[in-house]
């Protein structure tokens, strides 16, 4: 009996089974909003750092929800937005040829840099 | 002008099964543009996408209060609480993107019932003492389990993960603190507050998934460094944990054998009833139908408003450019 | 306490653990030191129900808003309106405890029990004919763009006011008012570049948000004439005569719907003032309902 059910996530317990009754219904088509990666300095004297991404429809609404996602509007921090499609990486170990059938939506995000131990708010 | 593409080699697979599995032998965390085997990618992707839906979704039981929080410093704290699950939802469906999965298609596979979200959710929220017991043990619950998962293998997951439990802690003590006040209020409020343990405890503990013994996916995830305790020590840690706070607040846990085994320092506790799981989740269906359809119409409703601002987008690159 | 329960304990410690992430960075007390004295020749009265118009249109349209979490377009949207609504409850929390500490509690005191703040007592005991919010922020949502019309007309009004009164005689007023006119800004910028994004979309989102301004614009009506209170206290030099206000309203609403390509409504007729004097739809009885159900059962509980 318990076996249709797993935990995986922050949440656990989540039904494998087909029970779950939701009524089937056709996508709606929509084009979607690029990724964005944000970039923030928390404090004066560091350097921006990665917080993490989000989507949005240009860059100046992007700058905005990365202020109300990333620091709920605190003044005095600078963020850094850019499209994810717009950065280049280096490939850390020349493995990308294996990686590439996998799909190159993983190229959108290259990033998600080690942040250091000492770096508030991170 | 780029320089011509050249012929590389071909990579050596086991060489690099090697190195990823040296690599989660050595705690050191994998990063998107490693080599990764497909059995490690999915897992992870369907475990970070169940994990932002229930992020997602979760803000629905206690949002069914947020228009009736009887003050407004509750209004604001519960207002805040269910904001930074969006927010929550929102770093963990980044980090599935890495992984090369998407967002709205990760939101359509919820939508179409092909992804789940933890099945806690459905129970619903029947009064405000169920605000503050949410916070206390499920969340008390979640943070068990997520804490561990600050360092999972796959670095982006535990990046998301660190913020996310940094933020859990105001969630679980909001619940807390809403419960004493409440314990400490008329005996009307009281009996709302053990009523509602009484609904949520045995849930709560169904949140840490089937006993060890029953469950036949965690020992990959394990080995992967995906997952880093089995279901049991978080459900045990969890209980461990929980009863000194029950005692505090003066509520009673609705499980008469529970008690200290003195030799082990560990609560003992009844057995789980499975079936009644099922029942209760089945019994509430409609609360899984209501929760979907409002993601549904969330999407579908504004459909016109994402569009129209991918339109200006467009317009006015055009125009720059 | 388990051993990951001190592994999370050593992690919120060493990112700060200040709480950032919950309600923003600092929990400066807005009001700490400002005198809180009734400035002279003021009547106590007048002042109070000053603050409950202020408060009250901040308590509604907050509660409007919070209606689109869990019902946003896209999950950035959920938390920015989140934001906004959050900022509006603070500031009416501060005027609703001014109004009360000034005694202006109208029949609510009839009814909540001493345990229950000011603050509470006013919006949750208060019956709909005590509310002295405006027709702009009472009325239903809307689809989106009517929200963010909405939206974009009622703070640019506040604004306007709010920038104005942080020359009040009353310090506590002028303090309230210093403090939400960087959050004012901010939701007035934010539903400025939704109408510009949705009036200048596509064919439908045109048509949706010129309907929505239009449904929007007569609204204004009552805001911008004074009741006989507020003159009585912009002659002692604590309110804004809402006059005063008009031409930066109609030249900010101008300026924003011309580069949206959308039709500025026609500016409405001058009518003497209703919702300022308690004088409200049915929409606002459906609204309190809803907000005050709880908190009346439990007239003497304590949250």
């Amino acid at each position: 009996m318990s076996t249709d059910v797993t935990a995986e996530g922050g949440h656990g317990a989540v039904p494998t089974g087909p029970e779950v009754p939701v009524e089937p219904r056709a996508a709606v088509s929509r084009r979607d909003w690029p990724l964005y990666e944000v970039f923030v300095r928390g404090k004066r004297g560091l350097n921006h750092v990665h917080v993490g991404s989000l989507h949005a429809p240009d860059d100046e609404m992007a700058v905005h929800a990365a202020r109300d996602v990333f620091t709920r509007r605190n003044e005095g921090v600078s963020i850094w937005v850019v499209k994810a499609a717009d950065i280049t990486a280096s490939s850390p170990d020349e493995k990308d040829p294996m990686f590439a059938p996998s799909g190159d939506k993983v190229y959108r995000h290259p990033t998600f840099y080690e942040i250091p131990e000492n770096v508030p708010h991170m | 002008m780029s320089a011509p593409t050249l012929e590389r080699p071909a990579p050596d697979e086991t060489a690099l099964q090697q190195q990823f599995d040296a690599t989660i032998a050595a705690d050191h965390r994998i990063e998107p543009r490693d080599w990764m085997p497909e059995g490690y990618r999915k897992t992870l992707i369907r475990q970070v996408a169940q994990h932002a839906h229930s992020e997602i979704i979760g803000m629905q039981p206690e949002g069914d209060w947020l228009l009736a929080a009887p003050s407004l410093r509750r209004k604001a704290i519960l207002l805040a609480k269910v904001q930074d699950e969006a927010g929550h939802g929102l770093y963990l469906y980044s980090a599935a993107e890495t992984l090369g999965a998407d967002r709205a298609d990760l939101t359509d596979k919820l939508i179409e019932g092909r992804q789940k979200y933890s099945s806690i959710f459905n129970y619903p929220t029947l009064t405000y003492a169920d605000v503050g017991v949410i916070g206390w043990l499920v969340d008390g619950a979640a943070i068990c389990n997520q804490v561990p998962l600050c360092r999972s293998s796959y670095g982006p997951y535990a990046r998301a993960m660190i913020r996310v439990c940094k933020e859990e802690s105001f969630h679980q003590r909001q619940g807390y603190e809403l419960l004493m006040t409440m314990m400490r209020g008329t005996p009307e409020q009281r009996a709302m507050v053990q009523d509602a343990v009484d609904r949520w405890w045995w849930p709560s503990l169904m949140m840490f998934g089937p006993p060890d013994d029953d469950s036949p996916n965690s020992a990959q995830s394990m080995a992967w460094g995906i997952k880093r305790h089995s279901n049991d020590e978080l459900r045990q840690r969890f209980v461990d944990m929980t009863v000194p706070q029950a005692e505090f607040l003066g509520v009673t846990l609705p499980d008469p054998e529970l008690s200290l085994d003195p030799e082990t320092g560990h609560h003992r506790f009844g057995a789980i009833d499975w079936d009644e799981f099922k029942r209760v989740i089945s019994g509430h269906g409609p609360k899984n139908a209501e929760r979907i359809a409002r993601r549904r119409a969330a999407r579908d409703d504004n459909a016109w408003v994402t569009e129209a601002a991918t339109t200006y987008a467009a317009k006015h690159a055009e125009a720059v450019a | 306490m388990g051993h990951e329960e001190t592994v999370y304990e050593a992690l919120d410690h060493a990112h700060g653990g200040e709480g950032h992430w919950a309600f923003g960075t600092g929990f400066d007390e807005p009001l700490a030191g400002v005198d809180t004295t009734v400035p002279d020749g003021v009547d106590p009265a007048d002042l109070g129900t000053y603050c409950l118009m202020l408060g009250d249109d901040a308590l509604v349209l907050a509660q409007r808003l919070t209606q689109w979490v869990t019902a946003a377009p896209e999950l950035e949207e959920e938390v920015a309106v989140a934001n906004v609504a959050l900022d509006l409850l603070g500031q009416a929390r501060l005027l609703l405890a001014r109004a009360g500490s000034v005694g202006v509690l109208g029949r609510s005191r009839e009814r909540a029990t001493e345990s229950i703040p000011d603050e509470d007592a006013l919006a949750y005991f208060r019956d709909p004919d005590e509310f002295r919010n405006t027709a702009l922020v009472e009325a239903e949502n809307g689809d989106f763009g009517q929200t963010m019309a909405r939206l974009l007309v009622a703070s640019t009004v506040r604004l306007a006011v709010f920038s104005r009164l942080r020359e009040s005689r009353d310090p506590v007023l002028a303090a309230i008012a210093a403090k939400g006119v960087n959050e004012l800004a901010y939701h007035r910028d934010h539903a400025a570049r939704w109408v510009l994004r949705l009036g200048d979309g596509t064919g439908e989102s045109h048509r949706r948000v010129q309907a929505g301004v239009d449904a929007v614009g007569p609204l204004l009506a009552d805001v911008l004439t004074a009741t006989d209170v507020e003159q009585r206290l912009v002659a002692g030099g604590v309110a804004v005569d809402p006059a005063d206000v008009r031409e930066e309203v109609r030249s900010v609403l101008t300026q924003v719907l011309d580069q949206a390509t959308l039709r500025v409504p026609e500016w409405p007729a001058d009518t003497p003032p209703r919702g300022r004097v308690g004088q409200h739809g049915p929409e606002l009885t459906t609204l309190l309902a809803t907000l005050q159900g709880l908190a009346r059962q439990h007239p003497a509980a304590t949250w």
